[in-house]
């Protein structure tokens, strides 16, 4: 491949319109006519709205309608009961978005929502996770399809047989996923036809949902979200603001904006289950495991089950003979919990990396050196070969280049001045998939390149990643290339999301460049006007991928100071070495490490979803209450990659790092928080309140 | 939100009849809590009364030492001016340790005095509170009540006040001035801010459509050597959860004189009086400082989640006094 643009780092290609504000977002199109949705969110907990009043609201100047279940355009109820919005009086948790207003402005329609009268017949709710909840149950699967629970050899035998033991319960809080940009949609009715701009991470899946919610072709429907304010998961599959919005705009016949507030981020997108988990691990002296245990108690909703996969990271991490996993969940009256960031393996790997640290601490081995002495050489859940495995790679390099070597392992032992210093390590993996996708590539007679997949790039450089893909394959320097995405009438294409975005992606972009050098090959004489095209899907290659273990692998490396009057706890410097297969864009794939890295030290440090239980719904719902690790946390930040070549996953070798990142982080801060101070926090996150018993507060 | 009028007075007088002639006007400042506020339905405005075009800027040396700080200087100004960084660098400190470099060019001296609460139950309307909506309970009191007070909170209300301003102008004896219908007065900063008492929803003792011109600041030489430290959750842009402002005069190792407020404690500043009576005329050691800080915060009250704040605010009140010590020794 003589161009070489895969490899080679590249900013954004849209990265101009970003900075200068000509990007447009889902609810920046120009349009005639438009109007402007507010969502209503209920005030009741659990139970069913017996009258709603309008007539308040539609005596606000400039309010048009006011959509509820009593009078909303009828929607199809086999989709996903969570879209299956205005059609019923339940309510199951408070903040369920139950009515629309519709206005002339944006600020009559935000004014006509407060006027909007609704009458509750409420019952009794539970809305807090507790580990002895009388509802916990065993769900037949956990998400996306892994066993419930797992078992190999005698767990409770070879634990109680063990030379060093370590039983510990961790806990992790309601996390919420806060991209910059809302969920928001523009929805446009034309001839019976549904136009779209929305805020999300497959416009594919959304295209879909609404051909089925509002019963029309698929064909019907276009959804275009050509820049995406970030997901973090929160967009991977159709939500509310999408539905609302189409339904308002059918109900008024006129296009309408809606977006979410901030405050109804909190809620009726999903967030991160609270988790409690329990963690046993039986070694011997030498600190090799013989037994690993992790039970994992989650949330969901009455509406639909979400079953986070907490303790399957812990089937595939280290070697033991004995092994045992569960999951149970509670069904409370909150919002159905969703995808953020690593769902399951960033919340598992907090408990069972800090588990590591425990048991290093209590064999008295470096907590590295734990890790090799527990590297299995097949995949220790499915008994598969692994495609690649470097976690002890990246563990070896981030110890060098992080100056692990001289450590004093002794916790309390660094201090200057007021600041306590400890350091802490932890492992990180995650799944390597791709997902079927199609593509078309065009050659134009004018000697450029065309090339179109309903790919979705959320801030990620996935766009510029594509375009430096098809180069290759194309073997034709980038600047002849086009690349179109974000658009469901492109070539369907899977989501951006499971770290699998660029795998399935660059696939299809790649079979498609492919087809069409070999077509040009054979093609003699000018090219037609409209070019020549081909298409491509990856749907059976995809399937004939035998089976495997394919994981992404990191090492957190994290350096705190906790200040010793106060409990304060500041990163001081971190360092993550990850092994992800082939970068496709140093530029971008830096940028999404090191972000998952910061993600991680908030989800450590800083954010917390507090429950007012008599309410039912978190009392700290904007950003300003709800604190997000800022660039003043952030302070010394590394990323970087050790050269891995696959065969095993996909045409470019790509592993996906979108999530990789933020994995371990969190343990490795708290691993070194304890490190610092001799005080290990099982509940996240690390205040600084929880650090007086240390000599804080002394 | 509600639909509202807007007027720009240029004079004092205009303004403060403005506010006079209409209950439901409200004065804007830098706008960085009310325009919040007013999105979220917390405070409905019918007239916005806008104080940025008065003349109430600048910052002046008083003729007998101290500053007069005009009510609309933006937080940033006043934080960057040379005597107040020279003179009183525990206001400097205080200012540059609240919000972000965006919301202090536009903060004002005065609307940060006045700012609300950031108690949760306060801003969400759904949610019962008596500041907000008199009579209607106070749901902090037994929810998520972790940043709120530990002094002088009634049953009624324990919300804090979230300056960080304030609390270095209440250790320095800091003076509003305010115009009122009938004329102006001068109040002394500690009495400026009230006690939540039965009646949250009055902050002030301010007349209703009073407005602050200004706030003087007295002349304290040892204030050259004063101190901010304010403990929070991140880095940057976030309330305190604890903090305190300490001036110390030394005469050797005996306390000549010392100032100290805390803030994050109470529903206002709080100007820690016992304490510095404790300290006053005696020698200074550390463990003196904890003695004194013990004797202000015995009648503390902790809540369900701020128990902590108490051997908090006794740890930054040794240390701020100690490093102030030691940089006199």
């Amino acid at each position: 491949m003589s161009a070489g643009a895969v490899g080679r780092a590249h900013p954004r290609l849209e990265g101009p319109e970003k900075v200068t504000g000509t990007a447009r977002y889902a609810v920046e199109y120009p349009l005639d006519d438009v109007t402007y949705g507010w969502a209503v969110p209920a005030a009741a907990v659990r139970g069913r709205i017996t009258r709603i009043d309008p007539e308040p609201a539609l005596a606000v100047p400039g309010v048009l309608a006011v959509l509820h279940h009593g009078n909303a355009p009828r929607l199809s109820p086999d989709v996903e009961a969570e879209l299956y919005l205005l059609q019923e009086p339940a309510v199951h948790y408070r903040g369920q978005l139950v009515a629309v207003v519709v206005a002339e402005s944006i600020e009559a329609a935000r004014e006509g929502a407060r006027h909007v009268r609704i009458e509750y017949d409420t019952e009794p709710h539970s809305t807090v996770l507790t580990a002895d909840h009388p509802g916990l149950y065993r769900p037949e699967k956990v998400n996306p399809g892994y066993p419930t629970d797992t078992s190999e050899g005698d767990f409770d035998a070879a634990f109680a047989a063990a030379e060093v033991r370590v039983d510990a319960t961790y806990r992790t809080p309601a996390y919420h996923n806060n991209p910059m940009e809302p969920h928001a949609t523009t929805a446009q009715w034309r001839d019976g036809r549904l136009l779209v701009h929305d805020s999300n991470q497959g416009s594919t899946a959304v295209q879909a949902a609404l051909a089925e919610l509002f019963g029309i072709p698929r064909e019907s429907v276009r959804v275009i979200s050509e820049h995406v304010g970030g997901g973090f998961g929160s967009k991977g599959y159709p939500k509310a603001a999408v539905v609302l919005a189409a339904l308002a705009a059918r109900q008024v016949d006129r296009p309408v904006r809606l977006a979410l507030t901030r405050q109804q981020l909190f809620g009726p997108i999903g967030y991160r289950t609270p988790t409690i988990q329990r963690v046993r691990l039986g070694s011997d002296a030498d600190g090799r495991i013989a037994a690993i245990c992790h039970d994992a108690i989650s949330q969901t909703s009455t509406i639909t089950e979400f079953a986070e996969q907490t303790a399957v990271y812990t089937r595939s991490m280290y070697a033991a003979p004995h092994r045992r996993t569960t999951h149970r969940l509670a069904r409370l009256d909150v919002p159905t919990p969703f995808w953020m960031r690593a769902p399951g393996e960033c919340p598992g790997a907090y408990a069972l990396e800090s588990a590591m640290d425990e048991l290093a601490s209590a064999c008295g081995i470096d907590p590295i050196e734990l890790r090799v002495r527990n590297e299995p050489t097949v995949d220790p859940d499915q008994g598969h070969p692994f495609s690649s495995r470097n976690l002890v790679a990246c563990l070896v390099k981030g110890a060098r280049r992080f100056g692990w070597g001289d450590r004093d392992p002794r916790p309390g032992s660094r201090r200057e001045g007021r600041w306590l210093i400890g350091t802490g390590v932890a492992g990180s993996s995650y799944p390597a998939r791709a997902r079927a996708s199609a593509a078309t590539a065009t050659a134009l007679p004018d000697g450029g390149y065309l090339v179109r997949i309903n790919a979705t790039d959320i801030g990620t450089g996935a766009r510029t990643a594509l375009w430096q893909v098809a180069a290759d394959a194309l073997d034709v320097p980038p600047e002849r290339v086009t690349i179109r995405i974000g658009d469901s009438d492109l070539p369907p294409a899977g989501v951006a999301g499971g770290s699998m975005g660029t795998a399935s992606w660059s696939w299809a972009v790649t079979r498609a460049c492919q087809e069409l050098r070999d077509r040009l090959g054979h093609h003699s004489g000018s090219l037609p006007p409209e070019g020549l095209t081909v298409a491509a899907s990856t749907a059976d290659e995809v399937r004939a991928q035998r089976p495997m273990a394919r994981y992404a692998y990191g090492a957190q490396f994290a350096e705190v100071r906790v200040d010793a009057d106060t409990g304060e706890v500041r990163v001081s410097r971190m360092v993550g070495v990850f092994a992800v297969g082939r970068v496709v864009n140093p530029t971008t794939a830096r940028s999404q490490l090191i972000g998952g890295m910061t993600m991680g030290i908030s989800m450590a440090l800083h954010e917390e979803g507090l429950l007012d239980e008599r309410y039912g719904d978190w009392v700290n719902h904007d950003l300003a209450t709800y604190h997000i690790t800022g660039c003043a946390d952030v302070e010394q930040i590394e990323a970087e990659w050790v050269d891995e070549e696959d065969a095993d996953l996909n045409p470019t070798g790509v592993k996906g790092l979108g999530e990789i990142g933020i994995v371990g982080t969190a343990a490795a801060i708290a691993n070194a928080v304890r490190h610092a101070t001799g005080v290990r926090v099982r509940d996240l996150p690390i205040r600084l309140d929880k650090l007086a018993g240390s000599s804080p507060f002394a | 939100m509600r639909e509202f009028r807007y007027r720009r007075p240029t004079d004092v007088d205009e303004a403060v009849a403005l506010l006079g002639a209409d209950p439901e006007a409200a004065y804007l400042a830098g706008g960085t809590n009310l325009v919040d506020l007013m999105k979220l339905g917390v405070q409905r405005p019918d007239l916005l009364v806008d104080v940025t075009r008065l003349p109430l800027g600048g910052i002046e040396p008083l003729p007998g030492g101290g500053l007069r700080v005009g009510a609309t200087v933006r937080n940033s100004e006043l934080a960057a001016h040379p005597l107040v960084r020279r003179d009183y660098p525990v206001l400097a400190r205080a200012l540059l340790a609240a919000a972000s470099g965006q919301v202090r060019n536009m903060a004002t001296t005065a609307g940060n005095l006045l700012q609300r609460t950031r108690c949760f139950y306060f801003q969400d309307t759904g949610k019962a509170c008596n500041k907000r909506d008199p009579g209607s309970g106070c749901a902090a009191r037994h929810g998520q009540n972790r940043e709120l007070a530990i002094l002088d909170w009634s049953e009624e209300c324990v919300a804090t006040h979230p300056s960080d301003l304030a609390v270095a102008l209440a250790a320095l004896d800091a003076v509003v001035e305010v115009a009122e219908p009938d004329g102006t007065r001068d109040v002394p900063f500690v009495e400026l801010h009230r006690s939540p008492g039965e009646h949250p929803e009055r902050e002030t003792t301010l007349p209703r459509g009073a407005l602050i011109t200004a706030v003087r600041i007295p002349p304290l030489p040892a204030a050259r050597r004063s101190a901010y430290l304010k403990v929070r959750d991140r880095a940057s842009f976030a309330f305190a959860v604890g903090a305190v402002a300490a001036v110390l005069d030394l005469d050797g190792d005996m306390v000549r004189d010392v100032r100290l407020a805390y803030g994050a404690v109470a529903h206002r500043p709080w100007r820690a009086f016992r304490a510095e009576t404790e300290l006053r005329g005696r020698q200074f050691t550390p463990e003196l400082a904890g003695q004194a800080a013990d004797a202000e915060l015995a009648a503390a009250r902790p809540l369900r989640h701020n128990g902590f704040k108490v051997p908090l605010i006794r740890a930054i009140t040794v240390r701020a006094l100690t490093e102030l010590a030691e940089a006199q020794a």
